[in-house]
C-alpha cells in the first residue's frame, strides 16, 4: 500500500521528545514519506547556508538501512568516542498491523457494515499512526545529529544529505547481525572485565554517580516503557470495544417500539463518540508517555555506551601505565612506552572531559523533554476528561428529559 | 353470548393500529413537554380515574401520559386492549362518545362499550384491579434489600446465608419492618412454588439466579480469594433484584409462598431444588420433553397480537444477547486496563526514585501516585459496567426466557382444547355408529362421555381464553417495567461514568503543576 505522510507538519510525535536548540545554520527535515510493500522511503530535505554544500536547498531519498548505515559510521568512528551518539531509529514495523488488516479482510459475517467500516478506519488510523511515528524518529535522529556542533560537521553526514544517489548500502545480513550480537556480547563481557579488574579505581567522582545512575535508571526506564506500551493497548481495546456495544444499541433502537426507541439509539451515538475519546486518550497517551519513555531508554544506553568507552580508555591508559613501568624496570622500549602511554592519557581526559559535557546536556535534554511530555500529557487528558464529561451529560440530560 | 369466543378483531390493520397508537403517543408526548413548565416527572402523582372531563382534548393528553396506572384499571374491564395505549382511557371512563379522541382509531371504541357491561368478572377484576393499583400507585411501598452473607457451616456442607430485610407499609404483613435469614436453595424453592402456580396460567414469573457450582465450591472450600468474594457479591446482588422483581408483580405479591417466605423466621428446607437430585433430574427431562412437543405444535394462531409479540421478543433476545457479550468484553477489557494501569504506577514510581533530578524525580512519583488513583478508578468503573448495565442485560435474557415460556404454556393449553374438541368429535361419531348399530346400554355411556367431553371443551376454551387475557396484560405490564428498569439503569450508569470523567479531570488538574513545577 502506498501511504504519504507530510512529516514536518503538526503530526510531529517524537520530535517533541527532544529538545533541540541547533544553530539554524543546518536545518534537516524529511518533507515526504511513502510506504512500498515493505519499505519506506524518507524524502531527507536539507536546507543550509554552510559553504560545503553546492546548493541552500536540496533533497534526496533515503531508506531505514541508509540510516542505520550514517549511525554505525558514527558509532565507529574514534572522534566521536567521548560523545552520546543519538540512538538509531527503529526499524518501520507495520508487521501488526498489517496482519490486523488482512484479518478483518478476511472477513467475520457476525459483523455488520457499519461496525466493518469503523473497524477498518481504526485499523487505517493506526497504520497512518505507526506511519508517522516512524518519520518523525528518523528526522528526530537528523535533527540531532545537525544540531550537534561536533557530529554535524561528519564528512558521512554530508553525503548522506548530499549524495543524489542511493549510498548501496544493503541491509545487514544475517552473517552481519550475528556479528553485532557477538559484539555486543564481547562489549559486555569486557564491561564486566574492566569493571572487575583490581587497581582500575573510578578517580572522578561524577563518573561514578553517573554510572550508577545511569545503570539503575536505563532498567526502569525500558520497564516503565514496555508497561506504558500496555496500559495504551489495552485502552486502545476498549475503545474498539464500543464499537459493538454500539451497533448493538443501534439495532435495539431501531427495533424498539416504545420509549426505550430514543433512549437506544442517543445512548449508540454516546458510545460512538465516547469510543473517538478513549482512542484519543491512548494514541496520547502513546505518543506523550510510551514514545518519551523509549526515545530515553535508546538515549541513556547511548550514554552507557559514552561510559563504557571511557571506561575502556581508562582501562587502556592503566595498561599503559603498567607497560611504562615495566619496560622502565627492564630499560628496554621505554620511548615507545612512554608515548603509547601519552596516547592513551591524552585520549582518556579527552573523553572524560567531553563526556562529562555530553553527559550534563543529556540530563538537561532529559528534563526538558519530560517536563514538556508530562504537561502535555495532563493537559490532553483533563481536555478529553472535560469533553467526555460535556457529551455525557448532554446525553443524560436528554434521556432524563423525555418521559 | 356476551363474550364472544376469540378477542374481536380491532380491525384488520391491527399491527399497523399499534404503529399509530405507538406514534399517537409520541405525539402526545411531546405536547406534554410543551404544556408543563415542570420536568416531566415519571410518578404521577395520584390522579383519581374520574377525573377526566369530557370535553377538551387539551388538557386529555398531559393527564393521559402521566398517569400509568389507568392503563391498568382499565385494562382489566376490556376484552383486548392495547396496553400501550393510554390514549384509551378517556374513551372509557367518560361517558362514551366515539367522538372523543381523533388521533387514534375511533372504531375500537364500540367494541369496548360494550364489554364495559360485562357484570361479575369485571367486577371481580376491578376489585383486584383495585388492589394492584393500591400496589403500584404511590400506595405501593415494599423494600427488599438481601445483605450481609454468611458462611454457615463448614466443608463441603457449608452454604452461605443471607439476610432479607423487608420494609413495608402495606397491610397484609404483620410488621412494618422485618428480616429473616435464608440461603440460596430457598430462593430457588420459592420460585418453584411460583412457577409451579402461576406460569401455566400466563403470569410472567422472575427467574431466580442462576446456580453454579464452580462458584459455590470454592467458597465451601473456604478460599478466601477476590474472586470467592465477588461471587458472593455477584449472588447476592442477584437475589435482591429477583426479590425486588417478585414483589413487584401484583399478583405474586399476593401469594402466601412468598409472604412466608419473607416472613417466617423458620423455612421448610427446599431439597428438591438441588442440581442433581431427583427432582432435578425430572425437571431436565420434563423440558426436554416441552421443547421436543414445542416443535410439533402447530397452532393456529387466529390472534396477530401473540404471533407480532413474540417475534417482538425473539428479536429482543437475540440482539440482548449481543450486546451483553460485547458488554462482557468491555468489562474484561477494563480490568485489563486498570491492572496495566496498576503495573505502569508502579515502575513509574521506581523511576522517579532513580531519576537524580529532584523536581522531576518529584513529578514521577506524582505520576505514579496519579496513575494509581487512575487505576482504582477503572476497578470501580469495571465494577458498575458490570453489576449495572452486564446484569441488568443477563437478567433480561432470563426474563425474557420466561416470557417466550408463558408464550409456550399457552400454546400447550391450546393443544389441550384442541385435543379435547377433537375427542368430542370422536365420541359424538362413536354415538352415531351405536344409534346405528342400536345397542341402548352403550348409548347411554356414549352420550356421558359426549356431555364430559363438551364440558372439557368449554373448560379449554375458557382455560384458553383466560391464559391469553394474562399475557396480555402480563407483557402489558412487563413492557413498562422494563422501559422503567432500562431507563433507570442506563442514567445510574451514564452517571457513574461521569462521575469517573470528572474524577480524572481532579487528578490530572493537581498533577499539572507539578508538572509545571519541574525547572
Amino acid at each position: 500500500m502506498e501511504t504519504h505522510a507530510e512529516a514536518g507538519k503538526e503530526g510531529k510525535p517524537s520530535c517533541a521528545s527532544v529538545d533541540l536548540q541547533g544553530d539554524s545554520s543546518l536545518q534537516v527535515e524529511i518533507s515526504d514519506a511513502v510506504s512500498e510493500r515493505d519499505k519506506v522511503k524518507f524524502t531527507v530535505q536539507t536546507k543550509s547556508c554552510l559553504p560545503h554544500f553546492a546548493q541552500t536547498e536540496f533533497s534526496v531519498v533515503r531508506q531505514h538501512e541508509e540510516f542505520i548505515w550514517l549511525h554505525d559510521a558514527y558509532v565507529e568512528n574514534e572522534e566521536y568516542a567521548g560523545l552520546i551518539i543519538p540512538p538509531a531509529p527503529p526499524r518501520p514495523d507495520f508487521e501488526a498491523s498489517r496482519e490486523k488488516l488482512q484479518k478483518l479482510g478476511e472477513g467475520d459475517s457476525s459483523v455488520t457494515r457499519e461496525e466493518f467500516a469503523k473497524m477498518k478506519q481504526e485499523l487505517e488510523a493506526e497504520y497512518l499512526a505507526i506511519f508517522k511515528k516512524t518519520v518523525a524518529m528518523h528526522e528526530v535522529f537528523l535533527q540531532r545529529l545537525a544540531a550537534h556542533p561536533t557530529l554535524c560537521r561528519d564528512h558521512n553526514f554530508f553525503v548522506f544529505l548530499e549524495y543524489g544517489q542511493d549510498l548501496s548500502v544493503r541491509g545487514k545480513n544475517r552473517k552481519e547481525i550475528l556479528g553485532g550480537f557477538l559484539r555486543n556480547i564481547v562489549k559486555s563481557a569486557d564491561e564486566a572485565l574492566i569493571t572487575g579488574m583490581s587497581g582500575l579505581k573510578e578517580v572522578d567522582d561524577f563518573f561514578e554517580h553517573e554510572r550508577t545512575f545511569l545503570l539503575e535508571y536505563h532498567t526502569r526506564i525500558r520497564d516503565a516503557c514496555l508497561r506504558a506500551d500496555r496500559v495504551m493497548r489495552a485502552h486502545k481495546c476498549l475503545a474498539d470495544d464500543y464499537i459493538p456495544i454500539s451497533a448493538a444499541l443501534s439495532s435495539l433502537g431501531t427495533q424498539e417500539v416504545n420509549q426505550l426507541r430514543t433512549s437506544f439509539l442517543k445512548l449508540a451515538e454516546l458510545f460512538e463518540r465516547l469510543r473517538k475519546l478513549e482512542g484519543r486518550v491512548a494514541s496520547d497517551e502513546d505518543l506523550k508517555l510510551s514514545d518519551m519513555l523509549r526515545y530515553y531508554m535508546r538515549d541513556s544506553q547511548a550514554a552507557k555506551d559514552l561510559l563504557y568507552r571511557r571506561l575502556r580508555a581508562l582501562a587502556d591508559y592503566e595498561n599503559a601505565n603498567k607497560a611504562l613501568d615495566k619496560a622502565r624496570t627492564r630499560n628496554r622500549e621505554v620511548r615507545p612506552a612512554e608515548s603509547h602511554q601519552q596516547l592513551c592519557c591524552q585520549r582518556f581526559e579527552r573523553l572524560s572531559d567531553s563526556a562529562k559535557q555530553e553527559l550534563t546536556d543529556f540530563k538537561s535534554r532529559r528534563v526538558s523533554s519530560f517536563r514538556k511530555n508530562l504537561i502535555e500529557l495532563a493537559e490532553l487528558e483533563l481536555k478529553h476528561a472535560k469533553a467526555s464529561t460535556l457529551i455525557l451529560r448532554n446525553t443524560l440530560v436528554a434521556l432524563k428529559g423525555e418521559p | 353470548m356476551a363474550a364472544e369466543r376469540e378477542p374481536p378483531p380491532l380491525g384488520d390493520g391491527k399491527p399497523t393500529d399499534f404503529e399509530d397508537l405507538e406514534d399517537g403517543e409520541d405525539l402526545f408526548t411531546s405536547t406534554v413537554s410543551t404544556l408543563e413548565s415542570s420536568p416531566s416527572s415519571p410518578e404521577p402523582t395520584s390522579l383519581p380515574a374520574e377525573d377526566i372531563s369530557a370535553n377538551s382534548n387539551g388538557p386529555k393528553p398531559t393527564e393521559v401520559v402521566l398517569d400509568d396506572d389507568r392503563e391498568d384499571l382499565f385494562a382489566e374491564a376490556t376484552e383486548e386492549v392495547s396496553l400501550d395505549s393510554p390514549e384509551r382511557e378517556p374513551i372509557l371512563s367518560s361517558e362514551p362518545s366515539p367522538a372523543v379522541t381523533p388521533v387514534t382509531p375511533t372504531t375500537l371504541i364500540a367494541p369496548r362499550i360494550e364489554s364495559k357491561s360485562m357484570s361479575a368478572p369485571v367486577i371481580f377484576d376491578r376489585s383486584r384491579e383495585e388492589i394492584e393499583e393500591e400496589a403500584n400507585g404511590d400506595i405501593f411501598d415494599i423494600e427488599i434489600g438481601v445483605s450481609d452473607p454468611e458462611k454457615v457451616g463448614d466443608g463441603m456442607n457449608a452454604y452461605m446465608a443471607y439476610r432479607v430485610t423487608t420494609k413495608t407499609s402495606l397491610s397484609m404483613f404483620s410488621k412494618s419492618e422485618f428480616s429473616v435469614k435464608r440461603r440460596f436453595s430457598d430462593f430457588l424453592g420459592l420460585h418453584s412454588k411460583l412457577a409451579s402456580k402461576y406460569l401455566h396460567v400466563g403470569y410472567i414469573v422472575p427467574p431466580a439466579p442462576e446456580k453454579s457450582i464452580v462458584g459455590m465450591t470454592k467458597v465451601k472450600v473456604g478460599k478466601e480469594d477476590s474472586s470467592s468474594t465477588e461471587f458472593v457479591e455477584k449472588r447476592r446482588a442477584a437475589l435482591e433484584r429477583y426479590l425486588q422483581r417478585t414483589v413487584k408483580h401484583p399478583t405474586l405479591l399476593q401469594d402466601p409462598d412468598l409472604r412466608q417466605f419473607l416472613e417466617s423466621s423458620e423455612l421448610p428446607r427446599a431439597v428438591n431444588t438441588q442440581a442433581l437430585s431427583g427432582a432435578g433430574i425430572l425437571r431436565m427431562v420434563n423440558k426436554a420433553a416441552d421443547a421436543v412437543n414445542k416443535m410439533t405444535i402447530k397452532m393456529n394462531e387466529s390472534d396477530a397480537w401473540f404471533e407480532e409479540k413474540q417475534q417482538q421478543f425473539e428479536n429482543l433476545d437475540q440482539q440482548l444477547r449481543k450486546l451483553h457479550a460485547s458488554v462482557e468484553a468491555l468489562v474484561c477489557h477494563r480490568k485489563e486496563l486498570s491492572a496495566n494501569t496498576a503495573a505502569f504506577a508502579k515502575s513509574a514510581a521506581m523511576l522517579g526514585n532513580s531519576e537524580d533530578h529532584t523536581a522531576l524525580s518529584r513529578a514521577l512519583s506524582q505520576l505514579a501516585e496519579v496513575e494509581e488513583k487512575i487505576d482504582q478508578l477503572h476497578q470501580e468503573q469495571a465494577f458498575a459496567d458490570f453489576y449495572m448495565f452486564s446484569e441488568l442485560l443477563s437478567d433480561y435474557i432470563r426474563l425474557i426466557a420466561a416470557v417466550k415460556g408463558v408464550f409456550d404454556h399457552r400454546m400447550k393449553c391450546w393443544q389441550k382444547w384442541e385435543d379435547a374438541q377433537i375427542t368430542l368429535l370422536k365420541k359424538r361419531e362413536a354415538e352415531a355408529k351405536m344409534m346405528v348399530a342400536n345397542k341402548p346400554d352403550k348409548i347411554q355411556q356414549a352420550k356421558n362421555e359426549i356431555r364430559e367431553w363438551e364440558a372439557k371443551v368449554q373448560q379449554g376454551e375458557r382455560d384458553f381464553e383466560q391464559i391469553s387475557k394474562t399475557i396480555r396484560k402480563e407483557v402489558g405490564r412487563f413492557e413498562k417495567e422494563r422501559v422503567k428498569d432500562f431507563k433507570t439503569v442506563i442514567i445510574k450508569y451514564l452517571e457513574s461514568l461521569v462521575q469517573t470523567q470528572q474524577q480524572l479531570i481532579k487528578y490530572w488538574e493537581a498533577f499539572l503543576p507539578e508538572a509545571k513545577a519541574i525547572a
